[in-house]
């Protein structure tokens, strides 16, 4: 068969959608308890710098930490940027600024956005309070946003790496037992991706000839043998195939199963034959369901033919054909 | 550290890279890749399969597919089941674990090759899932915001200006003229990129990377056989990576000491490179590297356009060591500097310096 005008290329919507669930250390949900509570808490280190948001283990010695400190909800922009166009799922809908903030109390700055007007009133050292979210479950989105603080400003020289700001030197971080009422243990995160994906060129001409009714593999150009469905590369030789084969339609069971257990939204009587089924040319057995025959009576070596349905873009299940079953020597090769 | 005399050195004797484009709805990754394998082999007459070892990264993230690099295994020739690992991760980290299994002396030679497809998805928002889940996933902050970050907290502390930054894209999309496989080429003067709206004020779009998608590809071969494959040889000096606590807040976004510590281990501070390709998606980035790596105005940065020329996913990293590689096989470059990161705001960092033979 030779080469077909390429068609255009195929793609589709897939969407990547989880909860993310995670279990949470013991300062992870003293922590995220805390924001449930309007208490936000920080972990000291050994050497005596207060963190947050806290972490279980010291990031200079990875040292387990757990002294757990009361910090203020007030605090400093360390660094900031104006976003002005928000994507889905960030803190505001309208356009906002991320912030670095060092909580008084911390040595430590929390990422989180805040609500401004626009970007000539954020500056690296403007005093920020939490806003607190409305309905609080114990996660980081407890704190809604940042919003500006009446309080001093600490001018773009309150950012020191060396010590900490006038305001934070008045709060100091205060003793915290970390015990509250229903500890928060872990935390779900919904995650959603949105893709458009694109088979590519081999698999774009395998969907379209089958979309006729057609089955065509291709041929590795150095092993010769014909892959279907094709992907576009010989596994062995590790070159492209490119020459189209039509092969089938019919091809003969090499082997199978009985499923016996119902799939979700699938409208398949149980038990029913799943077989790999190599079709005539084919160096490659693909998969599909057997019908039009008992369960019982599939075998190794049955010679099949497709089933289109009606307005089908590919074979509905495979039947038996009328002719003898195949040799083992046949398809052993294939198995 | 001198080496013991049995440990052989690792050289890279091929690279190959693919036109890096903003879409490739039109080819699967295999297919992407397949060429870039066939050139990369071909400049030292191998072909799928005759490597003692193959490694390769890439991210399912990019893909949106669970186990997608098994389908670009295809290309390699994997079946029969041949010597192969797969690092999530750019390529740069695939060659040092290739490089440490020639080391071992487990493998003469070795394919390295990485790919990223950004075109499927929205890669702003898929960068947002290899955050720390508890405090920084759930908010969605997406790659420029971060990167905005560090560039403003670099303006605070007077290491840099907007208009320094748009000289940094200014000169790397010029040298990326010369560069066919580039993505973006050419550029207006940095006065005239000032003109244009925030992309993340600080930072506009000439500050930020191209989207798109590439693959590369880098042959490493040991001692003699690197001899034999190659007339000059790009050996690797040294190489080293180191990462940051993974808190944006508890860092110290102006500086990175995993680059410094990751140079000082590869033996970059030992004598000059006349050369360095930065792993530097944003123009700001490049001003923290510089400072990390000590690089003054004697050294050609990023002749290649650097990642704001051309930046696929998973590959621009391994592409900044076959850039300078490259360079050492035609003689343009004797001592040379190679920088790969990942994460976000330069979380991760390696540095390899590669040396070509006396001429």
């Amino acid at each position: 068969m030779s080469s077909a005008p390429a068609p255009e290329a195929l793609s589709a919507p897939l969407t990547v959608e989880f909860p993310f669930t995670r279990s949470l250390g013991p300062v992870q949900s003293a922590f995220l308890t805390g924001l449930r509570e309007r208490v936000p808490l920080g972990v000291r280190t050994s050497d005596g710098r207060v963190l947050v948001p806290p972490v279980e283990y010291d990031p200079v010695t990875a040292e387990e930490i757990g002294e757990l400190v009361e910090v203020a909800p007030t605090g400093t922009v360390t660094t900031w940027a104006w976003n002005p166009a928000p994507r889905r799922d960030q803190p505001l809908s309208t356009p906002f600024a991320w912030v670095l903030v060092r909580l008084d109390g911390a040595d430590t700055a929390l990422l989180h956005a805040l609500d401004a007007p626009g970007p000539e009133a954020v500056h690296t050292g403007m005093r920020v309070r939490i806003r607190w979210a409305a309905e609080r479950g114990g996660a980081i989105t407890d704190i809604a946003c940042f919003e500006p603080d009446d309080g001093p400003d600490d001018g773009p020289e309150g950012r020191q790496d060396d010590g900490r700001d006038s305001s934070a030197q008045a709060a100091e971080a205060r003793p915290h037992d970390g015990r509250f009422a229903d500890l928060v243990t872990g935390i779900v995160a919904p995650a959603r991706l949105d893709y458009r994906y694109s088979p590519g060129r081999a698999q774009t001409r395998y969907l379209a000839a089958l979309a006729e009714h057609k089955t065509v593999g291709e041929r590795c150009p150095s092993c010769r043998k014909v892959y279907v469905p094709p992907r576009g590369a010989c596994p062995t030789c590790g070159v492209a195939t490119a020459e189209q084969v039509e092969v089938g339609p019919r091809g003969t069971v090499t082997t199978y199963c009985v499923v016996n257990i119902k799939a979700k939204n699938l409208d398949i009587e149980v038990p029913y034959v799943y077989a790999h089924i190599a079709l005539d040319g084919a160096d490659l057995a693909l998969h599909a369901r057997i019908g039009g025959i008992p369960y019982d009576q599939v075998r190794m070596g049955l010679r099949v033919e497709p089933v289109w349905a009606e307005g089908g873009r590919y074979p509905d299940h495979y039947r038996p054909a009328d002719e003898p079953d195949a040799d083992y020597d046949a398809y052993k090769e294939l198995l | 550290m001198p080496d013991a005399p049995d440990v052989p050195d690792v050289a890279v004797v091929a690279f190959g890279q693919s036109e890096h484009r903003a879409n490739t709805a039109d080819l699967s990754e295999v297919e992407m890749l397949l060429p870039v394998l066939a050139e990369t082999l071909g400049q030292v007459g191998l072909t799928a399969g005759e490597t003692d070892f193959t490694c390769s990264g890439s991210s399912d993230y990019l893909a949106g597919r669970a186990f997608s690099f098994t389908m670009a295994l295809d290309g390699v020739g994997a079946w029969p089941p041949i010597s192969e690992s797969h690092v999530e991760m750019d390529g740069a980290w695939a060659l040092y674990e290739a490089w440490v299994k020639l080391r071992t002396g487990e493998a003469e030679t070795a394919l390295v090759y990485s790919y990223g497809k950004s075109s499927p998805g929205h890669l702003r928002d898929v960068l947002t899932r290899q955050l720390d889940p508890y405090y920084l996933a759930p908010l969605w902050p997406d790659s420029v915001s971060l990167a905005a970050l560090q560039a403003q907290a670099l303006i605070d502390a007077g290491h840099t200006d907007e208009r320094a930054l748009a000289a940094i894209a200014a000169r790397d999309r010029t040298s990326a003229e010369e560069n066919p496989h580039a993505q973006l080429r050419g550029s207006a003067p940095p006065e005239r990129l000032l003109d244009a709206d925030y992309l993340v004020r600080p930072l506009r779009g000439h500050d930020a990377p191209p989207i798109g998608d590439g693959a590369a590809a880098v042959v490493l071969a040991a001692g003699d056989t690197a001899r034999r494959l190659c007339t000059r040889p790009a050996w690797i000096r040294g190489i080293d990576h180191r990462v940051e606590p993974h808190a944006l807040g508890v860092r110290d976004l102006t500086d990175s000491p995993s680059t410094r510590l990751a140079a000082e281990r590869a033996g970059a501070f030992d004598a000059p490179v006349d050369t360095a390709e930065l792993h530097a998606p944003f123009t700001s980035q490049e001003v923290v590297l510089r400072k990390a790596l000590r690089l003054g105005d004697d050294v050609t940065v990023n002749p290649s356009g650097g990642a704001l020329a051309a930046n696929p996913m998973m590959a621009a990293g391994l592409i900044r060591i076959g850039e300078v590689a490259a360079r050492i096989h035609r003689g343009a470059s004797d001592r040379a500097l190679a920088h790969a990161t990942s994460g976000p705001c330069l979380q991760q960092n390696l540095v390899a310096v590669l040396e070509g033979d006396p001429r």
